[in-house]
């Protein structure tokens, strides 16, 4: 029985990512370079504040999911069909929202995420002030 | 005043630590929506991606009629549940097509011999690249695009047998 469960949990965890991807070999571009080192740093930078649709915790740089492979792929099509990196990045956010991008926008929405470091500052000023000028009086 | 202000770190932690209960008890939601709701689809021209049915541009979104556009593929488990419920949408008149995404031709005639074909057009999308057009992010899902080519509305997941109904109404408002 025991032999049974164990030959079940491996052919369960050997047969999971087959029904989860295409057998289809990854985009060319996914996985290479640009030839031209420049654009190729470009596309880099690009890729690695681009968030992975599909594990969510990844850029694309670092994820190994088939979409990210191709969302590489389209980056890399693109700067070295000469657009621009902030351009695509300003694509896949009219398609996923602000939420794709790992560089979030100023906004209505993310004032705070980038005012808040310089409120804690004012508080603590504050606050340290006050402390002080009880010790004293 | 100063025995109130004793009380305020607890308070701040107690609205703290209820805040991130609420976080983590409310069900976390993994869908991610297409922002391009409201726009024109993209356009694209797609080979057929099976030898028979004919391949899908956006021109042919954009004939007058409203289309459901289904991204797919054979390799898909939940797009085989999914399969009767665009049957019966496409036996209800809806003209339904289908892009498949990372297909091939083989393996995608199998899935239709099998699961039946509902599909007016398959176009093949060899590299997701019509899928992130329309702000896909997986398969199934399912876009209702209206005569004039603009994106009415998206539905994330399998197309479930209940939601049949609400699809068909759906696409015959998108006129």
């Amino acid at each position: 029985m025991r032999r049974l469960l164990l030959a079940a949990l491996i052919v369960g965890l050997a047969a999971a990512p087959v029904l989860a991807d295409s057998d289809m070999p990854p985009a060319p571009l996914a996985y290479t370079q640009l030839p031209d080192a420049r654009q190729e740093a470009q596309a880099q930078a690009l890729m690695q504040t681009i968030r992975c649709l599909v594990c969510q915790g990844q850029s694309i740089a670092d994820s190994d999911a088939e979409l990210a492979g191709d969302m590489r792929a389209m980056v890399r099509a693109r700067i070295a069909a000469g657009e621009k990196p902030e351009a695509i990045r300003a694509w896949l956010v009219r398609r996923y929202g602000a939420w794709v991008s790992y560089e979030p926008p100023l906004d209505r929405t993310t004032w705070l995420l980038w005012a808040a470091p310089v409120l804690f500052v004012l508080i603590g000023l504050l606050a340290a002030r006050r402390s002080f000028r009880r010790r004293r009086g | 005043m100063k025995g109130q202000v004793k009380w305020l770190p607890l308070i701040l932690f107690i609205l703290l630590g209820a805040a991130l209960t609420y976080g983590l008890a409310k069900p976390d939601n993994h869908n991610i929506t297409s922002k391009m709701i409201g726009a024109s689809a993209p356009s694209f021209a797609l080979r057929p991606a099976v030898p028979g049915v004919p391949g899908l541009a956006s021109a042919d979104l954009a004939n007058g009629k409203p289309h459901l556009v289904n991204i797919f593929a054979s390799w898909c488990v939940p797009c085989v549940a999914e399969a009767p419920q665009l049957k019966a949408i496409a036996d209800a008149g809806v003209p339904v097509v289908g892009i498949a995404v990372r297909d091939r031709p083989e393996a995608l005639q199998r899935f239709l011999a099998r699961n039946g074909n509902p599909f007016r057009a398959i176009g093949a999308d060899d590299a997701s690249q019509v899928q992130m057009a329309f702000g896909s992010s997986g398969v199934p899902e399912s876009f209702v695009v209206d005569g004039k080519g603009m994106i009415r509305q998206q539905t994330i997941g399998p197309i479930n047998p209940e939601d049949v109904p609400g699809v068909i109404a759906a696409v015959r408002e998108a006129k």
